[in-house]
């Protein structure tokens, strides 16, 4: 299960979310910002095409084997002294966790950008047994102050405007009321440092991890993660099974692609790979960073994912967040409209298969299939195609609710199947399209009565059908090479 | 894999260029929706074909290209049309609509099938000659000259399946040039999606208006009469909401201003 999945509302939580003050205005100038300097990273790679191919394949061929690579390369770690946990589900892997947070002792917990720890609820997982997992990457701590989820995969608090950080701050820490950015950076990165210091236990996600290595690497902007994951005596990684990669060199094509197209940078200014930890057995091992080095293996709904080609290609995802930039849908409501810690694009289509359809049959809807997201996608995934499998599978799976829908549809396939029928009930449906379209008592009566017809015209005027459809024209007057104007 | 990604490659038909023994032979299918809203705009497209040069033929057996229940999830729905449409179109010659969406939708068909049912291979077969209108005036016919006119500064509304699927682009652009008196005007959002997306704008219809006037912010004060595209479906949602906000931009099909049938009134 996803952490606080509530994606089944996404009509009424994109209503509440299109009129939150200033966020459709911090959505554009942020999502402007990112495409702007992602068109300008991308445009200055030619072979920008060879290296989506090759990251599609490389992909591939991982998630076709995973098997063999995931044994790989805990064989690899476990040989180096990683300890390695394999977790089924969400509640698995935060039990680990928690054991874990025991083990280390008193300290600080602190904890680096992860979206897998999102979703597997992780910290309210841990404050539930007293402990107070500390967010350090900026935009996570301002949202974990706020009580949100992450709205954005790589901009978490993308949704927000400066006034709203700053409240956040004022009211969370008790300070004096500033916008200045750096002001506020400065304040926050004060109290981590302090609560840096007294760590015991570091928590990180995974970016990419090397099978024949057993290494993981991380990326990142602003360090917190290297401290994260080097600071406290105890590291523990958390990875989706999907995350690997084949080998080191592999590397020089994915980490082309992610900082590109994340945030439009030619690299991330901390790029940490981490391999082995020191032997317990030697107690001459002084080598720096942590005592001991875990890494969590969540599958929490993937496997079932591997079977089905076309499903599959999802798992390809490096969580790079250029589907919700160039998304029109995810630009005018953000990310918690979905109910998903996945949102966007690539939410829509992740979400409904990590969980059971039914749980998540609203998402493949949320969008109007622009294609915009597979144009974008790093690694080509064709997310307009898997959305209309999607659909199909949600109609399927969800009956009840959409019966007036599937018997619609059933009536209109009936129609369209034979011109006769078609012809008569087009006739019909002209006839009640005109008055539904009509200034008088009747189509306002109509308007407000027929749902979809009260949904079109709330803000939209309604185009009356024509009087003369084309073909009754084509039989009368166009037929015999007349232009249709001599009457 | 999806054939999605991939763009339209449609067979080739005879060269464009130099006198032909026959006038090449076109049926056109001119969508549910031009039919039953917009009929102008079929009548501007036989009369595009006709002036390039073409037989235009109609098909009465044609009804919709399916994608309404595909678009929805009702696959079985969308296949039982599918099926209707092969038998009708199994012996045409090059097919066009005036859509970018439902000409895509024709990409899609195969899809419906699986590889050992003959439909698979029929559908298949179709979709290698059906067009898009201006795909096949320009990437066919060679853009022939049109003696287009109108009066007007315009905006072009790249459709997102005509766009992103079809790769269309360069096409409408080439036979706008070569209308007489038009001011193209080149807009920063022409290629947003104008929130139609189907069931979409009635599912969500706050969120479909919300990306609609996103895509339509500036654009009043850049004094432009009409915009223009190849889609009806956007051209519905773009009007309606021009209309209710009371705005004096006309929507155009390409095909209408290509005509030169200047539509009073009905051009929305």
């Amino acid at each position: 299960m996803i952490h606080g999945l509530d994606a089944n509302g996404f009509r009424s939580h994109a209503r509440e979310h299109l009129d939150k003050p200033g966020q459709r205005a911090a959505l554009h100038a942020a999502t402007d910002l990112i495409g702007e300097r992602r068109g300008k990273a991308v445009a200055a790679v030619p072979e920008w095409e060879q290296l989506r191919e090759s990251a599609r394949a490389i992909k591939e061929d991982v998630l076709a084997n995973l098997d063999v690579y995931l044994e790989r390369f805990v064989e690899n770690a476990e040989a180096d002294n990683v300890k390695v946990h394999w977790a089924r589900d969400a509640d698995e892997a935060c039990a680990v966790i928690a054991k874990l947070a025991k083990s280390a002792g008193p300290g600080a917990i602190v904890k680096g950008k992860s979206m897998v720890t999102e979703e597997i609820g992780l910290n309210r997982a841990l404050e539930e047994l007293g402990y107070a997992p500390l967010e350090t990457d900026l935009g996570e701590r301002i949202l974990q102050l706020a009580g949100q989820p992450p709205a954005h995969i790589i901009v978490p608090a993308i949704h927000l405007t400066r006034a709203g950080i700053a409240d956040i701050f004022v009211n969370e820490l008790d300070i004096e009321r500033t916008e200045d950015p750096n002001r506020l950076t400065e304040i926050a990165r004060k109290l981590l440092r302090e609560q840096f210091a007294r760590s015991s236990l570091g928590i990180s996600g995974v970016n990419f991890a090397i099978a024949e290595t057993g290494s993981m690497l991380l990326l990142e902007n602003e360090g917190n993660i290297r401290l994260s994951t080097s600071l406290p005596a105890v590291h523990v990684a958390v990875m989706g099974i999907e995350k690997l990669l084949p080998r080191v060199a592999d590397l020089d094509v994915f980490l082309r692609l992610l900082p590109r197209s994340g945030t439009g940078q030619k690299m991330t200014s901390y790029q940490t790979l981490l391999t082995g930890a020191p032997d317990p057995a030697d107690s001459a091992d002084d080598s720096e960073g942590p005592r001991e080095v875990h890494v969590v293996l969540v599958d929490n709904g993937r496997t079932k994912m591997l079977g089905d080609r076309l499903e599959r290609q999802t798992l390809a995802c490096i969580r790079c967040g250029a589907c919700q930039n160039v998304c029109p849908v995810f630009r005018q409501v953000g990310g918690h409209a979905y109910g998903s810690v996945y949102a966007g694009p690539i939410g829509a289509i992740l979400t409904p298969q990590l969980v059971d359809v039914e749980h998540a049959h609203e998402l493949p809807f949320a969008s109007s299939l622009c294609g915009a997201c597979r144009d974008v996608c790093p690694v080509k995934i064709d997310i307009p195609r898997l959305l209309l499998h999607l659909r199909a599978r949600s109609v399927q799976n969800v009956p009840a609710g959409r019966r007036g829908e599937r018997g619609a549809f059933r009536a209109w396939a009936w129609a369209m199947q034979k011109p006769g029928r078609y012809r008569a009930l087009s006739r019909l449906a002209r006839f009640g399209g005109r008055m539904a379209a009509g200034k008088g008592g009747l189509g306002r009566l109509l308007r407000k009565r027929v749902g979809p017809l009260g949904n079109w015209t709330a803000a939209r005027e309604l185009a009356a059908p024509a009087r003369t459809p084309f073909r009754e024209l084509w039989d009368r007057e166009l037929k015999n090479g007349g232009s249709g104007h001599e009457k | 894999m999806s054939t999605a990604t991939e763009h339209h490659d449609p067979q080739p038909v005879p060269p464009a260029s130099g006198p032909r023994a026959r006038p090449l032979r076109v049926s056109l299918f001119v969508t549910c929706l031009v039919d039953q809203f917009r009929p102008d705009v079929g009548r501007a497209a036989v009369e595009v074909l006709r002036r390039a040069g073409c037989d235009v033929e109609f098909d009465a057996r044609q009804t919709c290209c399916g994608q309404p229940a595909y678009n929805s999830g009702w696959q079985e729905d969308a296949r039982r049309v599918v099926r209707a449409m092969l038998d009708a179109y199994e012996d045409s010659d090059a097919i066009v609509l005036p859509s970018g969406s439902c000409t895509a939708m024709f990409t899609h068909w195969p899809e419906l099938f699986e590889p050992d049912d003959p439909a698979h291979a029929r559908a298949k077969a179709i979709a290698g000659r059906t067009y898009e209108l201006s795909a096949f005036l320009v990437d066919v016919l060679g853009a022939p000259l049109l003696d287009a006119r109108f009066e007007g500064r315009v905006t072009w509304h790249d459709a997102c399946h005509g766009l992103r699927e079809l790769g269309l682009g360069r096409q409408p652009r080439a036979l706008l040039a070569q209308v007489e008196g038009l001011e193209l005007f080149e807009s920063e959002s022409s290629e947003s999606c104008c929130g139609f997306g189907g069931t979409f704008s009635v599912k969500y219809p706050e969120l479909s208006v919300a990306m609609l006037d996103q895509k339509l912010q500036g654009l009043e004060q850049r004094g432009i009469d009409a915009i223009v595209s190849g889609d009806v479906s956007c051209l519905m949602q773009i009007g309606g909401r021009l209309e209710h906000r009371g705005s004096s931009i006309r929507t155009l099909h390409l095909a209408e201003l290509l005509a030169g049938a200047d539509t009073n009134g009905s051009s929305r």
